[in-house]
């Protein structure tokens, strides 16, 4: 299902170096013409569908159409992602529509402290087993009995 | 053909950048991440400097940039010895038992961070039913580390809300490089849109790996980065064989269609020793949108039999003809023969494939009503709706759009199911990958352990997640703790070397040239012809993929041969790789996203190559269902129950392959 952009909603970022679509595809695929500052798909064929692109644009400019090779047209997936939960819609080709919403997360964005009341290593274990964090909780790992 | 070369008199020539660092990470999915996490908390007090390379956006790159339903590899009250006979048998009986049962000891620390740092995990509620991540908290169930009880959907997965997985765990990787960063006065260590080419070794030190090359996919930059030790997790190969799908559909590959064989290839270029690269990975699916089957063969027990409604896992004749060539193999019923199984049906004209998502649903309506009355079971009914297609939504969202496309609900409709193209992995349900020294303690053999963990038979280059073999069904979790193995025994390797510097015998102008010459070829032909994408002076990225998909799908055993082979197919192909290999040398690049392209294209070329050679070397079907040697269409114990290892030289391009023995460790 390799996305698309509306060209109406597209602002192409307003003119930044980099658009957020171009910022996240795994794949590079995403690209602004800076002439008409629109953003478009380079490489269909190559677009896993990850919708992180959707996911990420802020004028909620990209959709995604279905690979046209197995998919029959008028069916789509659309989501809202918020900052700890997702919405999404899905739009049968016979009109059917059903919503979901699911966690994303339980701690803010950017709150992540990820030594906190963790243990130091000790550098004296480096070549024992375990990850400093076990190690520092005392953990003996097992071994083959 | 003459030979071209780069003298940037066409292209640009590229500002060449070098970086100095000790523990070098090339990757940014979950085993790099691990790899940083657990690295700056040894290194950063002894000065040690890590630098991390991804060729995407970390927040959002590798296998997990979609998210994810489950972890798969969580051991929980499991003994590690139980999964390393699960793994074996999966993986047909060869794994190196002694990486297996370590990466299974080690794994539930991670994902007790993931779960700390934000990712909501399922728990079983008081009434048995499960909560997802929110209702599990405001219900006050304790954290998995805290001995909350996870929802199982097997005996080693657990369900959890992953949308945003790789996001969080990106966050506490990028915090963990940034301390690191600012301790020890780097300017940068976080690379983002750099993309691999090579790898080098030390022109003083034999056999130790010194450096790394590749290039800016948004600037013209060329980096060359020295290190002291290398952590190398750039993924496993996908897009190597044709796919079934031929046009748009070609993105929707099973496996993360970013991952290009780098892994491989950059170990490859330095000749680290290779082991199992015969084994290959091809899911059964669901037909076309490639969505996972696991949840609703595990969580929901719906069953797939052929359009007759016939469990084609339990056709007595099925079975004895496989039994005849397989062996107790058949037996264990793992991922392969299960395939093996379906594809006989298919291929009898008994397809297509069901899975009876319908019929699954309609046992849990009736078991819902009978326990919980017809209110409360409508309630559970709607919330088990949504968790199957959470399952879809949270990591394969086109499988989701095609049933919306095709009008299905699955719980009225069922659906096809059908075996994929070959992939190449060793993190999921696959085992090739490089030969890596193991853990001290675990009673291996000697000569499986040459003092730190995970480092491959080069000397400070470590392997881990997709790449480092023998050793699958590691999985997100299982990947994320190989990388802090990995990462924490290169520290080890630094310290014990502290004096080394890293030497290129090479120049870096001609590092350069050699990474630009496509985009030279392209600049330089690009105006013969009226149409630079018809041009007989050079090959686009594009059109090399295609052959080599041609090559390795009709030769190799792919799907147009119903995964067949044999030694004179393999033979015969490998002529036209070798040819291939040739016509490498005239890629074309327009810019920069197609020179990441190519260089991605030539890293496919030798991953397959290594592949071909293996399941040439090995004289028996390991993998029925995988692939099949026509001439050799049987498992033989007596003389393969063995590990196939080999090395590349890059230089001759010459391939010594050999047996290395199996040793069993859990009985």
């Amino acid at each position: 299902m390799p996305s698309y952009v509306i060209t109406e909603k597209c602002d192409g970022c307003k003119g930044q170096e980099r658009t957020a679509c171009m910022y996240i595809c795994p794949n590079d695929l995403m690209k602004l013409d800076r002439d008409r500052m629109k953003a478009w798909n380079q490489e269909p064929d190559q677009c896993w569908e990850c919708y992180n692109c959707v996911k990420i644009c802020p004028q909620q400019a990209i959709e995604v159409r279905g690979y046209q090779d197995f998919n029959p047209l008028g069916g789509n997936v659309i989501p809202l992602r918020g900052t700890d939960a997702i919405m999404w819609t899905v739009k049968f080709r016979n009109g059917t529509l059903k919503r979901f919403k699911f966690p994303i997360r339980t701690t803010a964005e950017g709150s992540v402290d990820p030594y906190g009341g963790k243990p130091e290593a000790d550098i004296s274990k480096i070549k024992e087993p375990g990850h400093f964090t076990q190690q520092g909780a005392g953990v003996t790992l097992p071994t083959i009995k | 053909m003459e030979k071209e070369t780069c003298t940037f008199s066409y292209c640009e020539k590229p500002e060449v950048i070098e970086v100095e660092t000790d523990l070098l990470v090339i990757g940014g999915g979950m085993s790099a991440c691990g790899a940083v996490y657990e690295a700056t908390r040894w290194a950063t007090p002894q000065g040690i400097r890590i630098t991390m390379i991804d060729k995407a956006a970390t927040d959002r790159s590798g296998a997990v940039a979609m998210g994810l339903s489950a972890i798969n590899t969580y051991m929980g009250e499991n003994d590690p010895a139980d999964y390393v006979r699960y793994v074996r048998g999966d993986l047909m009986g060869i794994i190196r038992e002694d990486l297996v049962y370590d990466l299974g000891r080690h794994v539930d620390d991670s994902v007790h961070l993931f779960e700390e740092w934000g990712l909501p995990i399922w728990k079983k509620g008081d009434d048995g039913f499960s909560l997802d991540g929110f209702q599990s908290k405001d219900a006050g169930k304790p954290m998995l580390k805290d001995g909350g009880t996870p929802v199982r959907s097997g005996r080693w997965q657990i369900m959890i809300n992953g949308e945003s997985y790789k996001v969080i765990v990106a966050e506490a990787a990028k915090k963990a490089l940034e301390i690191n960063r600012q301790a020890t006065g780097m300017e940068q260590n976080h690379f983002e849109r750099v993309f691999i080419v090579k790898l080098f070794k030390d022109a003083n030190v034999k056999n130790r790996v010194a450096a790394a090359a590749g290039f800016s996919v948004r600037e013209n930059k060329i980096y060359l980065f020295k290190a002291k030790a290398i952590c190398l997790g750039a993924g496993g190969a996908v897009n190597v064989f044709k796919p079934r799908s031929s046009e748009e559909g070609k993105g929707r590959a099973w496996y993360p269609v970013w991952n290009a064989g780098s892994g491989y290839a950059l170990g490859m270029q330095v000749g680290a020793e290779l082991t199992m690269m015969e084994n290959r990975f091809v899911p059964a699916r669901f037909k076309d949108g490639y969505g996972p089957v696991g949840a609703w063969f595990l969580f929901f027990k719906a069953k797939a039999t052929n359009s007759l409604g016939e469990d084609y896992c339990a056709n007595e004749e099925a079975l004895t003809e496989a039994k005849a060539k397989y062996g107790i193999y058949v037996d264990m019923m793992g991922t392969a023969i299960r395939n093996h199984l379906m594809m006989r049906d298919m291929k009898l004209g008994k397809g297509p494939i069901i899975m009876r998502t319908h019929e699954a649903m309609q046992v849990i309506n009736k078991d819902f009503v009978e326990k919980l009355g017809e209110k409360e079971a409508k309630k559970k009914i709607k919330h088990l709706e949504a968790e199957a297609w959470e399952d879809f939504l949270d990591m394969c969202i086109g499988q989701a759009g095609l049933w919306a496309c095709e009008n299905v609900e699955p719980d009225k409709t069922p659906s096809e199911i059908m075996p994929t193209e070959p992939y190449l992995l060793g993190s999921h349900a696959g085992c090739a990958g490089f030969w890596v020294s193991g853990p001290s303690d675990l009673g291996a053999p000697a000569e499986w352990n040459w003092g730190y963990n995970r480092m491959s038979t080069v000397d400070g280059l470590f392997m881990m997640g997709d790449i480092c073999g023998a050793s699958g069904h590691k999985f997100s979790s299982g990947s994320h703790t190989e990388g802090r193995i990995a990462a924490k025994n290169a520290t080890a390797f630094i310290l014990d070397n502290k004096d080394y510097v890293p030497t290129l015998k090479q120049n870096v102008g001609d590092i350069a040239a050699d990474l630009y010459l496509p985009y030279e070829v392209f600049e330089k032909y690009k105006n013969a012809t009226t149409d630079p994408a018809m041009n007989p002076n050079y090959i686009k990225p594009k059109m090399l993929q295609a052959r080599l998909q041609k090559i390795a799908d009709e030769y190799f055993g792919g799907c147009s041969t119903w995964y067949m082979t044999s030694k004179t197919m393999l033979e015969e192909g490998l002529k036209k790789l070798a040819v291939l290999k040739e016509d490498a040398a005239l890629m074309a690049a327009a810019d920069l996203h197609e020179l990441m392209r190519c260089w991605e294209n030539y890293h496919r070329i030798l991953s397959v190559e290594a592949h071909a050679r293996h399941i040439l070397f090995r004289e028996e079907s390991r993998y029925p269902g995988y692939y099949y040697r026509g001439d050799h269409d049987l498992i033989d114990d007596d003389n393969w129950k063995c590990f196939v290892n080999s090395k590349y030289d890059v230089d001759t391009g010459a391939w010594e392959l050999k047996k290395v023995p199996y040793v069993q460790l859990v009985d």
